[in-house]
């Protein structure tokens, strides 16, 4: 069992970013309730934070990032919370005017 | 024994099986309970990273204040219809298709540089002392590098000026952001139009 002893690289936090990044977009384009939309979009941001964090992490390389990484990784995450609460007053305002959340059904627009 | 390995194995199983459980559930109340769960997991994968301070903001901000809203969308628009929505068995297929074939992509490029693959030899020399703290992170969101004094190159030292410009534009948005969230999340039912929507 020399992996968990081995100490870890920057390709493995790449690994789990990559399957979190897989997993939301999956989430975005298989769920048909609007909030789990929105599941998947965070899913997609956190998997692009753990590759930022660790490409800044100097633990990992000598030549990293440094603080830039966490940087724009705080940046994310505002930027997600902002995402978050207009998506989820738009997804409100549907849910008030056509009684329901699936995103099939907001076919207005359709040409 | 190696803890920072054996815990970071914990925290990326947890977070990617996690992941994977709001991805395979059709009950939308679970999903947000996984991906709390699955958040929360990448912050101790942040903290062991060595990103202290991201990994609290993480877990303040995100599990604390964006998926709260998000549960609090959930249970305003859990209808017993709504609340589980089943996807065809034909999206399903297409979709694993699709992510497997983006997650080997992925994978691969991620182990393909050998650099990456390995940790840095000295790693038990680094300490945390050498500035990865909140008050480094403050001073550059104000404009001040204080981990970049010593830039060799002279062509990099322009890039170095912190972080002030993104820093206001980032607070003015969220302002503005917050602001246009409760303009449109106003309750104004219109009667008609909900009859029609049903049908």
């Amino acid at each position: 069992m020399s992996f968990l002893t081995d100490p870890v690289g920057v390709s493995h936090f790449l690994l789990v970013g990559a399957v979190m990044f897989v997993c939301g977009v999956v989430c975005m384009a298989t769920k048909r309730n609007g909030l789990g939309v929105l599941m998947g979009i965070e899913l997609v941001l956190n998997g692009a934070n753990i590759n930022f964090v660790a490409f800044g992490s100097k633990y990992l390389r000598s030549e990293s990032l440094g603080l830039d990484g966490q940087l724009i990784a705080l940046f994310v995450i505002v930027l997600a919370a902002a995402e978050a609460a207009v998506a989820l007053a738009i997804a409100l305002n549907f849910y008030n005017n056509h009684a329901t959340i699936d995103v099939d059904r907001a076919d207005e627009l359709k040409g | 024994m190696n803890w920072h390995t054996l815990l970071f194995y914990l925290f990326a199983l947890m977070s990617c099986g996690f992941a994977i459980a709001v991805v395979a559930s059709s009950n939308v109340v679970r999903m947000a309970f996984f991906l709390i769960v699955s958040l929360a997991s990448t912050a101790g994968l942040f903290f062991l990273a060595g990103a202290h301070f991201v990994g609290a903001m993480q877990i303040m901000i995100y599990v604390g204040g964006t998926l709260v809203l998000l549960i609090f969308g959930v249970m305003l628009t859990a209808h017993a219809a709504f609340v589980s929505m089943v996807t065809k068995s034909s999206d399903w297929v297409l979709a694993a298709v699709f992510g497997g074939a983006l997650l080997g992509l992925l994978a691969l490029t991620a182990f393909s540089v050998e650099d990456w693959r390995v940790a840095r030899g000295d790693q038990a020399a680094v300490t945390s002392s050498e500035g990865e703290f909140a008050s480094s992170i403050g001073q550059a969101l104000m404009g001040m590098r204080v981990d970049r004094l010593s830039e060799g190159n002279s062509q990099l030292e322009a890039g170095m000026s912190g972080y002030l410009l993104p820093f206001e534009i980032i607070a003015i948005h969220l302002l503005v952001v917050l602001i246009g969230a409760a303009y449109l999340a106003r309750t104004k039912r219109r009667v008609g139009s909900v009859t029609e929507g049903v049908q």
